[in-house]
């Protein structure tokens, strides 16, 4: 079943005490304080806007803004993005347990927007798993079954034996008669799994499915998700805040920030060729390195090291990683316009720019043109780590990985890179979006 | 060293315990064991501390004494009406304050004020309320007589009517605290199940029998046994509402009657005061006893 999200806002009324009728209160006692806070010269936005929030009018809390997504039929689809960003809102939004502030969703042909979560035909997995406690395994599989009413009541036998395939589906068959407490996290995970894949939902949909499990189980029950996934064939929908489980099993990621979509892919393209600073510094293991930087005369300049050709490091350089289903694109207009104005020869006119450099990105090379100050080096059997400094980073510590055919000179105070262009990325330093 | 310091820790930890067991063992151990010998102890003479022998006299008396019988009536069937009906108002309750959003603290804090109410202040006007006087009715009677009934004398009138006053009384003053603690249970249950329930399209009813029932039956069950010892163990309501000659009121209750056999003015007989207490010990062992075996079925944990 194809979902398409139109325009799905999310709006929640600032619920918080204070902006009730005692914050009108005290800020008539705090009044001095405020005007005190001005008088030191508060110029911090982040202040102001906090005092904003805390004025007469409460501010509504915008979870999700403007979601036009279309995610296509039998697809895995990680929501990703730290907490907060609005992921599961957007969840609860498919599901129904929320209705949004405007906008629509369908499934297929069907507007469900107005629909009760019961009518969508979804099966949802919670991050606790919200399996009852006081109910066995099978009674809890064929609690959405025994629900049904009227001409789609089901007989016991069908019910049992659509429990029965539900659990084979997850491999739980042989723990029937065991309550979820004597259950480990994994087999109430499987548990969850088969309770929301029982009534032949249209759209599965998980919360954080993973988060609850050990590193070594999260392993293993996320490549169960997508075996499961792909033996249904069911449009899935899952939510993380973990990029390697995003990028591991999704056929599309969407990355989130504070309630906007940043960009949307396959998970390699979006990785390969990330939106803005934000997705950048949000995918991989180890985190991309930036530094400050400044494109001069066509040439990057990292500190005083001129390393790249600025016009080989460029987004139009590479084929635009263009959602081939959705209506999604994030690259506007303007900047595509500027881009083209500056042509492939004249390269990128003179800006100070923020300079994204993947870990794997960098060379040894004892004439490379990028030199940082040798801090350490870690062997980590498939490869090595190298740790440098340099002042035009904005992490204190530079972290690059090497083939482990590379000797590092440790006694050496410098070591000197040259930088790969295609794991390079360039974005404006006030916009933050990808150059 | 290490074994004198393991001896000299537990001493410790005796020490600590000893003025809690020194506490109770004066005031509730040792009178416990006491009233037990008491209760076989025939003719005993409180101002001689003397008996003749010893034996289940005093068992047979109280079971013949049509005092005590009514005593046992009127208590049990308090406790039969009062305990299922104020667990299942203040059920009712509780789910109604869970499901609304407004007036919640409000409520929450009327509910809870007869919790904090003295409880012969109560008494006096539950009297006042359901009184009648040759001169005046109280206020339930005004309104029996507006619907066209005939006053009814609740505190000094017919059986029924006084019995319907005492359960009212008790209900009313055991439910707050009853609304406590079920509020509290209802506000734990995880909000995941509910979600999970609705996704699944489960009626409401179907959500409360199977999913909220159980969850806070472990609460449900520890409101219904408390609730049984304590209204086994009623006394100070029935004085709060029928004054302190309640064998002749006939509205004892066992507790009562152990208290009029201490100190009543036909009391002076500790050793059948003793034995109706520990008839009284018996029968809430049995009832605990009983809803611990029906509650290991129903009761999730």
């Amino acid at each position: 079943m194809e979902i398409r999200l139109e325009h799905l806002t999310k709006k929640f009324p600032n619920r918080d005490r204070k902006s009730g009728w005692r914050a009108k209160r005290r800020s008539k006692n705090s009044g001095g304080k405020a005007e005190n806070a001005n008088l030191r010269g508060n110029s911090d936005a982040s202040a102001d806007l906090h005092n904003d929030s805390n004025s007469d009018i409460p501010q509504d809390v915008v979870a999700v803004n403007d979601f036009t997504f279309t995610i296509p039929d039998g697809k895995l689809i990680g929501l990703l993005g730290p907490s907060g960003c609005g992921k599961s809102t957007t969840l609860n939004l498919i599901s129904g347990l929320l209705a949004p502030t405007s906008g629509r969703i369908f499934f297929g042909d069907d507007d469900v927007t107005e629909l009760p979560p019961e009518m969508r035909g979804i099966g949802l997995v919670f991050q606790n798993y919200a399996l009852y406690p006081h109910l066995t395994v099978r009674q809890n599989i064929m609690f959405p079954l025994e629900n049904r009413k009227g001409k789609d009541r089901l007989s016991k036998e069908q019910m049992l034996s659509m429990a029965d395939e539900a659990a084979c589906l997850v491999q739980i068959d042989k723990l029937m008669e065991r309550r979820p407490g004597e259950l480990s996290g994994g087999q109430q995970q499987r548990v969850a799994i088969a309770r929301a894949l029982v009534k032949q939902p249209r759209v599965l949909l998980l919360d954080e499915p993973l988060s609850n499990l050990d590193a070594r189980l999260r392993l293993q029950t996320r490549d169960e998700i997508r075996r499961i996934q792909r033996e249904t064939g069911i449009t899935t929908v899952f939510v993380t805040h973990d990029q390697d489980e995003a990028m591991s099993i999704s056929d599309l990621i969407v990355v989130m920030k504070e309630g906007v979509v940043q960009q949307i892919g396959k998970p390699q393209e979006v990785y390969d060729s990330p939106a803005n600073l934000f997705v950048a510094k949000f995918l991989g293991t180890p985190p991309i390195n930036v530094f400050e930087g400044q494109v001069r005369g066509g040439k990057l300049y990292i500190g005083e090291d001129a390393v790249l050709d600025a016009g080989c490091v460029t987004a139009r350089n590479e084929k635009t990683a263009e959602v081939p289903v959705g209506g999604f694109a994030r690259k506007s207009e303007g900047k595509s316009a500027e881009n083209s104005a500056g042509g492939e020869t004249a390269g990128v006119p003179d800006r100070d720019v923020w300079v994204g450099i993947r870990p794997e990105g960098f060379l040894l090379r004892e004439d490379g043109p990028f030199c940082c100050e040798l801090n350490g080096v870690e062997v980590m059997g498939r490869d090595i780590s190298v740790l440098s400094k340099n002042k035009a980073s904005v992490n204190p510590v530079v972290r690059s990985i090497i083939g482990t055919e590379n000797k590092v000179d440790t006694s050496s105070p410098v070591v000197r890179f040259a930088l790969r262009p295609e794991k390079v990325f360039l974005f404006d330093r006030s916009s933050e979006e990808r150059l | 060293m290490n074994m004198a310091r393991g001896r000299f820790d537990k001493v410790k930890g005796w020490l600590y315990l000893l003025p809690t067991i020194l506490f109770l063992g004066a005031f509730l151990v040792y009178p416990l064991i006491d009233v037990f010998i008491y209760s076989f102890e025939e003719g005993y003479n409180f101002t001689s501390q003397t008996y003749f022998g010893v034996g289940i006299y005093n068992y047979s008396y109280v079971l013949h004494d049509p005092y005590f019988l009514q005593a046992v009536i009127n208590t049990f069937i308090l406790v039969i009406i009062t305990v299922p009906v104020s667990t299942g108002l203040a059920l009712l309750i509780s789910v109604a304050l869970h499901s609304i959003t407004r007036f919640r603290n409000l409520l929450q804090t009327i509910y809870f004020l007869p919790y904090v109410t003295n409880t012969l202040a109560v008494g006096l006007v539950f009297m006042i309320l359901f009184k009648k006087t040759a001169y005046s009715d109280g206020l339930i009677n005004q309104l029996i007589n507006l619907f066209g009934g005939n006053s009814v004398d609740f505190i000094d009138g017919p059986y029924w009517a006084k019995m319907l006053v005492l359960c009212i009384y008790t209900i009313w003053v055991v439910m707050p605290f009853k609304i406590l603690i079920l509020t509290g249970a209802l506000a734990s249950v995880n909000e995941d199940y509910y979600k999970a329930a609705r996704v699944d399209g489960t009626s409401k009813f179907r959500i409360f029998r199977k999913i909220t029932l159980p969850m806070i039956s472990p609460m449900i069950f520890y409101l219904v046994i408390t609730g049984f010892i304590g209204a086994f163990k009623a006394y100070s309501d029935v004085v709060a509402l029928f004054g302190t000659d309640l064998n002749a009121a006939g509205m004892n209750t066992i507790v009562g009657y152990v208290y009029d056999m201490l100190y009543g003015d036909s009391g002076g007989y500790p050793s059948y005061a003793s034995a109706a207490a520990i008839i009284l010990f018996v029968i809430i062992l049995t009832i605990t006893v009983i809803n611990l075996m029906v509650s290991r079925k129903s009761v999730h944990y």
